[in-house]
């Protein structure tokens, strides 16, 4: 099959195929995104992220739908984390949304963390890339919300959304640092559970004490998302901060800036290997560490002679 | 490369330890596994394997009801192309059905009181 003319040509197996050699790191890999990158471009990416629990499935599950309904195609992607004891994984987003599969026009795609961090956003990038030449309108990443490997998978997206839920007592302290900076908008799940009112004005105070917006406030939305309830609203609200970013010609900058860093994280990539296997992994480099360690070489002069002699 | 497996039950069976056993136990031994929960159609199990392009689809039944199911996901699986997918069963089956299942292209039968080291080893000796 040549996953390429295939998956430019609507077909979901060639999708699904091209995912997993970028995934895996197959070698045909760099050939595919060379060749679908120029299709890029088009789809609207959202990312979905807040607390194990929160619902952040069950909300993609009905967002999903909802954009179907407008007449919107959709891929998913979503991240559940490796075990970092066994490698192995289990990807339990997909249990949420298994009505999706009836629907030609959604595709999702589950996916592991599995331990790189740096690599996850690009395979996750790469990932959005492959659904956006298919075809796809809007494409939803959804990622746990706990550290900064997360916030940045986040930043994959065009608009990224925060999902919390009441009762979490200190947790919205402890989340709210690093959270608070990448919600474009915020909505409160399991809007029917007690403390939904206290935690909107939670949100409201924080919000107000961040000097950081302007032109933009995010709204806070409320759903009940096994529910099925405020989905529409939280979409009107994606909508608009959509239309927000065209017209003000942030959207421009953002994606600009996302290509700086993608591209600046190839090429590290790229670098860092490159003198791995020139440098780092040879014999006269561990001889240059053992003369180190008598101090007969410093290793200032070492890496100033390395870089003039491989990076030139 | 971790290996991909979706876990799956198909039709009304609501019995899902022996699903989550398996699921656990395969993540232990280092397999990514997408775990979907009860109550699926073969049709859904089948368009879940292909998005997620998994190796792997275990199929885990207590009701009684695996000689149609079973062989309609593999039907399903091979209708959307997915020729390779080494399909496993597993759940209350009687010793009498297990060759049927296995000519219907279920390459292996797990029933109650197998020890989950068989199944792991079932799933390296078969993919790649
Ligand atoms: C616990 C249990 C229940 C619990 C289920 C809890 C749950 N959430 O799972 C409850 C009480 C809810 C229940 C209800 C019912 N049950 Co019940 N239940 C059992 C019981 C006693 C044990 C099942 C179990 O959990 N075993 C432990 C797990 C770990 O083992 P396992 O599932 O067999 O899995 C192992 C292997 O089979 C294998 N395996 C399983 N799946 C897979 C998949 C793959 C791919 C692989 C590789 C391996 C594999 O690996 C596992 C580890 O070794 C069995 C009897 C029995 N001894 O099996 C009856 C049994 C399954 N139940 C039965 C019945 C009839 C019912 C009810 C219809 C009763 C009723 N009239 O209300 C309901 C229906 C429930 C429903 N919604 O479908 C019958 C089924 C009869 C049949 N097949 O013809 C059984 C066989 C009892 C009997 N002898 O009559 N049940
Ligand atoms: N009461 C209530 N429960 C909900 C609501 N939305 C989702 N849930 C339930 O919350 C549980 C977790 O939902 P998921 O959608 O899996 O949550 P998640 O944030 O994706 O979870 P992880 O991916 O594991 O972090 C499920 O049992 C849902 O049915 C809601 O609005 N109210
Ligand atoms: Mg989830």
């Amino acid at each position: 099959m040549d996953i390429v003319e295939e998956l430019l040509n609507h077909n979901k197996l060639a999708l699904a195929k091209g995912i997993t050699a970028v995934e895996n790191e197959y070698d045909n890999a760099v050939e595919i995104m060379t060749k679908i990158y120029p299709r890029t471009g088009h789809a609207y990416v959202i990312g979905i992220t807040g607390p194990p629990g929160a619902g952040k499935s069950t909300m993609t599950d009905k967002i999903a739908k909802e954009y179907s309904k407008r007449g919107f195609t959709v891929g998913i992607v979503a991240i559940d984390p490796t075990s970092p004891y066994s490698g192995g994984a289990i990807l339990g987003d997909r249990i949420r949304m298994m009505d999706l599969t009836a629907d030609e026009k959604i595709f999702v795609r589950s996916m592991a963390t599995r331990g790189s961090l740096g690599g996850l956003s690009q395979k996750t990038g790469d990932a959005v890339k492959l659904m956006d030449a298919y075809g796809m309108d809007r494409i939803i990443v959804e990622t746990v919300g706990v550290g900064q490997s997360e916030v940045d998978i986040v930043k994959t997206a065009d608009t990224s959304m925060v999902v919390v839920i009441p009762g979490m007592g200190d947790d919205i302290q402890a989340i709210k640092a690093g959270i608070l900076e990448i919600g474009d908008l915020f909505t409160i799940n399991k809007a029917d559970r007690d403390g939904t009112d206290k935690l909107n004005i939670e949100i409201e105070m924080m919000l107000e004490l961040n000097p950081e917006y302007h032109g933009w406030r995010p709204p806070i939305n409320r759903t009940i998302a096994s529910k099925g309830i405020g989905i529409e609203a939280v979409v009107d609200s994606i909508e608009e901060h959509k239309k927000y970013l065209e017209e003000s010609g942030k959207l421009a900058e953002i994606r600009k800036a996302r290509t700086k860093s993608e591209v600046t994280a190839m090429l590290n990539d790229r670098v860092n290997r490159y003198i791995d296997e020139k440098v780092v992994n040879t014999k006269a480099f561990d001889e240059q560490i053992v003369k180190m360690q008598t101090r007969e070489i410093e290793p200032y002069s070492v890496v100033d002679e390395i870089v003039a002699k491989v990076l030139k | 490369m971790a290996i991909k497996v979706l876990v799956a039950k198909p039709g009304l069976d609501g019995h899902d330890r022996g699903a989550k056993v398996v699921a656990r136990a395969l993540r232990d031994a280092g397999f990514e596994v997408i775990y979907t929960g009860i109550r699926l159609t073969p049709e859904q199990i089948a368009e879940a394997a292909l998005q997620d392009d998994v190796q792997v689809v275990a199929l885990s039944l207590l009701s009684g009801a695996h000689n149609t199911l079973f062989p309609k996901v593999v039907e399903l699986l091979k209708a959307k192309g997915l020729n390779d997918v080494l399909v496993l069963g597993g759940g209350v089956i009687p010793d009498a059905d297990i060759p049927g299942l296995k000519a219907a292209g279920i390459k292996e039968v797990f029933t109650p009181g197998t020890p989950t080291t068989a199944i792991v080893d079932c799933i390296k000796a078969n993919v790649k």
